[in-house]
């Protein structure tokens, strides 16, 4: 069934990206093949993989259980929030927690947890900011005046 | 004697303060890289990657920091197949199959030991190949024309896929993806923009060292993180090391073949370390006939894959640096980082910037003497490694890709793009889509539009130009058969079913 899927999902944006080819504009002093031909043969090629997954799919992969997936949904959630809040907040206190929680997410141990945030986020800003010299601010760029 | 004057051209470069502690740094983090289990040469070198520029690094440095990696990373991955029977890395699962019993049957010390010795002779023999081989290549490369090179691509993209997956379906599924990547922004020769959908970010096209550690460093958090607890594998304690000189001597004809075979399969596009590993196995399997013990702690069956895939990453480098067409996964993170550093592989890199190439050879050959260093008598300090428990080291690993990122662009659509990869990988891996034809795709999937399209102009729009010469028309018969070969073949060749017939 993925696979069935994963191949109509395939024929889906193949043909969407095909689709987007052909409106592509022809510059009257392109060269011969412009810009649209090769995205036409490769979304055309990859239409042809999507109809192979479809008409023969491999044996169903294992999927994680509900709980797994709600644990990946929050590493998701966790990283982007992470990258929205790296600029505005400084590096120590999201990396704490973003870090924190990913360690949770893989050994279920709040302490152990907390621990490996705060000393990832010290020991990374020291390493980078000292090591290598790269121009992080460690709090709210409020606070830095 | 131009080899020579080339060498010591390149012991000069290699052997400035500056580029020997680079070399010995790299190969230190390159083998506990190696020795991590879930990190392997390709992620480790990618989270790297950005880094090493933020550091101000020039080119040959930079260049010569991740090739120690890569090298060290080659090594190390045999730890943790050899004492917790989990491959630190693709092309050291070879080594777990006969590995793991030796270290049960209380050998891990000498386990170690021989595969060491086995990966230096091999990446040692490679990188004589390579200084020997990649110039005669180079003046090769100077008869292709666009035609040439857009069949070489094509050849590339049809192995690497064709051998990578299990299904050619999904292969070519992968290489589309990466093209149509690629395709997003503006086109060079017109100065259209294709594909951004109006988004400003995305004019620029996709950056693929986001893509690159999106896809696999981003990527292993979440197969981690879905795995957690399970793959727990009683590790073997590690007792005294000692140097089992008559082993070695005893397996010197399995290091030389099994170093042949890994550095013709990691010259090959697109073929790699791990089918380099597989084969030479194979290959030692055969050998010795039925009365060898392979699979229950034969030292063979540990020295014949650590020589091969040792020996490919070597090989590895020749099309890369001659053609700029990687031959495996860890290659094409290191095209990336030349393509980044503005130096082009190709014929022209060997005439014009010979201290880039040849500083890198000489570096290799001093970064595997490093290694052996590092790897037979302080392997036991290595192995410490293996015991920092993944709690500690995915969140390490994803901070690290972040600020490395962050530190290329500063722009948090680059983050959010990278955790799009990151996400994207997990779903290829999980429905078993090779992810390396991706990455390709977005590094050659321009270059392949361009030489397709110079060839067009060159025969004003006649096709017939592709087969034009016996060059092309020899990679053209390649690339179908590296396609298509693998289909028939795959019945007598799987690796996972040599797994687990010897599982049984």
């Amino acid at each position: 069934m993925s696979d069935r899927l994963t191949g109509l999902l395939t024929i889906i944006v193949a043909l969407a990206f095909f689709a987007g080819a052909m409106q592509l504009e022809q510059p009257f002093f392109a060269d011969p093949l412009g810009p649209k031909r090769f995205p036409m043969f490769v979304s055309a090629i990859a239409l042809v993989a999507g109809v192979m997954l479809v008409l023969r799919p491999d044996a169903e992969p294992q999927w994680p259980a509900r709980a797994t997936i709600l644990r990946l949904l929050l590493a998701v959630c966790v990283l982007s929030l992470y990258a929205f809040g790296l600029r505005p907040l400084g590096f120590v206190l999201p990396t704490a927690l973003a870090a924190g929680v990913i360690s949770y997410q893989i050994k279920a141990d709040w302490r152990a947890a907390g621990l490996t945030g705060i000393c990832l986020s010290a020991g990374l800003f020291i390493i980078f900011k000292f090591g290598l010299g790269l121009g992080l601010f460690a709090l709210p760029r409020w606070l830095h005046g | 004697m131009e080899l020579l004057s080339n060498l010591a051209l390149g012991f000069s470069v290699a052997l400035s303060p500056q580029t020997l502690m680079l070399a010995v740094i790299g190969c230190i983090l390159g083998t506990m890289i190696g020795a991590l289990p879930g990190l392997g040469p390709s992620n480790g070198v990618a989270i790297l990657i950005p880094l090493s520029f933020s550091f101000g690094l020039d080119a040959t440095a930079s260049l010569v920091l991740m090739t120690s990696v890569y090298y060290g990373a080659m090594y190390g991955g045999r730890i943790s197949s050899i004492l917790l029977n989990i491959p630190g890395d693709e092309p050291a699962m070879m080594t777990t199959l006969d590995g793991y019993p030796m270290a049960k049957q209380g050998r891990a010390g000498d386990a170690l030991v021989l595969s060491g010795v086995a990966s230096f002779v091999g990446a040692f023999l490679a990188t004589i190949g390579l200084m020997l081989l990649a110039p005669v290549l180079a003046r090769v490369a100077f008869l292709f024309g666009p035609a040439e090179y857009f069949a070489l691509y094509l050849l590339a993209f049809c192995t690497l896929g064709g051998i990578g997956s299990d299904n050619q379906a999904k292969a070519a599924l992968s290489v589309c993806l990466g093209l149509g990547l690629a395709m997003v922004g503006v086109d060079s020769s017109t100065g259209l923009t294709r594909f951004t959908g109006g988004n400003l970010h995305l004019y620029d096209g996709i950056d693929f060292l986001v893509a690159i550690v999106g896809l696999f460093a981003v990527s292993e958090i979440f197969v981690f993180i879905e795995s957690h607890g399970r793959d727990s594998s009683i590790g073997v304690r590690l007792e005294a090391v000692t140097l089992p000189l008559r082993q070695i001597w005893r397996t010197r004809w399995t290091m030389l073949r099994g170093s042949f075979i890994g550095f013709v399969a990691g010259v090959l596009p697109g073929a790699g370390a791990s089918l380099g590993s597989f084969l030479a196995y194979m290959a030692e399997k055969s050998v010795a006939g039925e009365q060898a013990a392979f699979g229950k702690g034969e030292e063979k069956g540990v020295v014949a894959p650590e020589a091969g895939n040792n020996a490919a990453a070597g090989g590895a480098l020749v099309p890369m640096l001659t053609l700029g067409v990687p031959g495996s996964g860890t290659t094409a993170v290191l095209l990336a980082l030349l393509m980044t550093l503005n130096i082009t592989p190709g014929p022209l890199l060997f005439q014009e910037r010979p201290d880039v190439v040849w500083g890198l050879i000489a570096s290799l050959l001093i970064a595997n003497i490093v290694l052996l260093i590092l790897n037979v008598p302080m392997v036991k300090l290595f192995s410490r490694v293996l015991q920092v428990p993944a709690a500690i080291l995915l969140p390490s690993v994803a901070m690290i890709s972040f600020v490395g990122i962050y530190s290329l662009s500063g722009s948090y659509f680059d983050l959010l793009l990278m955790i799009a990869f990151g996400v994207l990988g997990y779903f290829l891996r999980k429905l078993s889509i090779p992810t390396v034809p991706v990455i390709l795709g977005i590094l050659l999937g321009g270059h392949m539009e361009v030489s397709l399209r110079r060839a067009m102009v060159l025969s004003d729009g006649d096709w017939t130009f592709l087969f034009s010469t016996p060059i092309a028309v020899g990679l053209w018969i390649a690339a179908v058969l590296g396609f298509v070969a693998p289909l028939v073949l795959r019945r007598f060749l799987s690796v996972k079913a040599l797994i687990d017939d010897q599982a049984k």
